[in-house]
């Protein structure tokens, strides 16, 4: 296990790893998409409340949930690269970033597009979700924009995993303080989920989005990373092996 | 401990020595009260409410102006990577630094804010508590304040960034003092929210200079 993790470590690896798996990820990944896609929009039925406009919920909730586990995996790759100095370890949190920052953006858009009908306002500052998906938002754009601001790429990579280790102590004391200050000012009576349980036919769909979205995640992942695996590798042999001599420079 | 309250020692000397970093701060913390004020034109009872809000979001924003001092002169003159290299333990150091930053700037503020308060028109008792909150919650701003400034210290204009790193982060302390003084003007028990802003506060405390020495260890490498 330790030999295979060290093995996965060394770029020209992860390379070739990386590119045999792709093909097969971006097949099941679109297969559970047109299924999940098929059972939100068709298949499930209408909610007795929010009738159809419930079904951005398919798209809304997997962004919402990617949002946090993005910025989860940062976190703990930002610690394998803080404590080993993994290289691997420190492209897989960067090429994470920007990904994490569109899920959160295409969660607080569905969220709002989600909010018009439901609450009859576009943004809801009573809704504690909400505002601290986009507290979520800024961390991310200051993950991103910090790295860019410092020359220096590897040490650029190292403040931002302390910078992304400080984010993940921090998104639970945020996420609870928000939700604090809307038990004093009443929140809105609507929240999305009061019914008791939902319907496995509605949950169904989800649960495929869900893993559908993961999928996307690891496979755009996957391609940033390979991306910048080749363009920090740039001057060594085998990226001019596996390239044929045209590496851009 | 002896090198810990050396620093101390020194950075509060090299304070009083610059008297225009240590009232700029305060100054641009009155000024800020004053344009809300003057922009917002709003009536007594209704300035009530926003008050804390005013008074803590200007703190916010001096503390934010004058973090870039907290490494930059010792960055400049090479005495930031002595005491890195140094046999002391930088998270002491750091925390030195941290308490100094706070006695230049946050108890400056939080002996002005209560006067202003009064000038928002709170009472004299919910001054008293804003005076609470504010003692309470600007060292947390120094300590969480810290990290940011170590991790933009290397860069020359740090400053925009510095800010889009430590806002989101100062949130929950807005949130805590603001709210506790607002609670107690509604009139109901503020036990719970102050102990959150302590809780906060010995958290950031011990936890925050660990981060900051090992980002301080990035940028000066």
């Amino acid at each position: 296990m330790y030999k295979w993790f060290h093995q996965l470590g060394s770029p020209p690896t992860f390379y070739r790893w990386s590119g045999r798996w792709l093909p097969w990820l971006s097949l099941v990944c679109f297969v559970l998409f047109v299924i999940g896609l098929y059972g939100g929009l068709v298949y499930a039925p209408a909610d007795y409340q929010q009738s159809d406009s419930f079904r951005i919920m398919y798209v809304h909730v997997p962004a919402a949930w990617m949002s946090m586990f993005v910025y989860m995996v940062m976190a703990i790759s930002g610690a394998i690269a803080i404590i080993w100095h993994m290289k691997l370890a420190e492209i897989v949190m960067l090429s994470s970033a920007p990904i994490g920052a569109s899920f959160t953006f295409l969660a607080l858009v569905t969220g709002s597009i989600w909010g018009k009908p439901m609450w009859g306002t576009w943004w809801e500052w009573g809704d504690a979700r909400l505002v601290s998906e986009l507290l979520l938002l800024f961390l991310y754009i200051g993950v991103i924009g910090l790295y860019s601001a410092i020359d220096d790429k590897r040490k650029a990579a190292q403040a931002v995993a302390i910078l992304s280790l400080v984010g993940i102590i921090n998104i639970p004391i945020i996420h609870y303080s928000v939700i604090w200050l809307n038990t004093l000012h009443q929140g809105p009576t609507v929240t999305k989920f009061d019914n008791p349980s939902i319907d496995t036919r509605m949950l169904i769909p989800l649960l495929i989005m869900a893993v559908a979205f993961k999928l996307f995640y690891g496979i755009v992942l996957l391609l940033r990373s390979r991306n910048e695996v080749l363009w920090r590798e740039r001057r060594s042999q085998w990226v001019k092996d596996t390239l044929g001599g045209n590496t851009g420079d | 401990m002896n090198v810990f309250i050396t620093i101390l020692k020194r950075d509060l000397i090299l304070a009083i020595r610059h008297r225009a970093e240590l009232l700029n701060p305060m100054l641009f913390f009155v000024l800020v009260i004053v344009l809300f004020q003057l922009g917002l034109r709003a009536k007594p009872e209704v300035l009530v409410d926003f008050a804390p809000a005013i008074v803590w979001i200007a703190a916010l924003l001096s503390a934010l102006l004058s973090l870039d001092h907290m490494f930059r002169s010792d960055m400049e003159d090479g005495a930031l990577e002595q005491m890195i290299i140094s046999t002391q333990a930088t998270s002491l150091l750091v925390l030195a630094k941290i308490i100094a930053h706070w006695i230049i700037t946050g108890l400056a503020v939080s002996l002005v804010g209560p006067l202003l308060g009064m000038m928002l028109g709170l009472s004299f008792d919910a001054t008293k508590i804003l005076f609470l909150t504010l003692l309470i919650g600007t060292p947390v701003l120094s300590a969480i304040g810290s990290i940011g400034v170590a991790l933009t210290v290397g860069l020359r204009r740090g400053g925009v960034i510095l800010s889009l790193l430590v806002l989101p982060l100062f949130v929950p302390v807005l949130i805590f003092a603001s709210q506790t003084v607002t609670t107690y003007i509604a009139g109901y028990p503020i036990a719970a929210s102050i102990s959150f802003l302590i809780a906060l506060l010995v958290l950031s405390l011990s936890l925050a200079p660990w981060a900051t020495a090992a980002a301080l260890r990035v940028s000066v490498s």
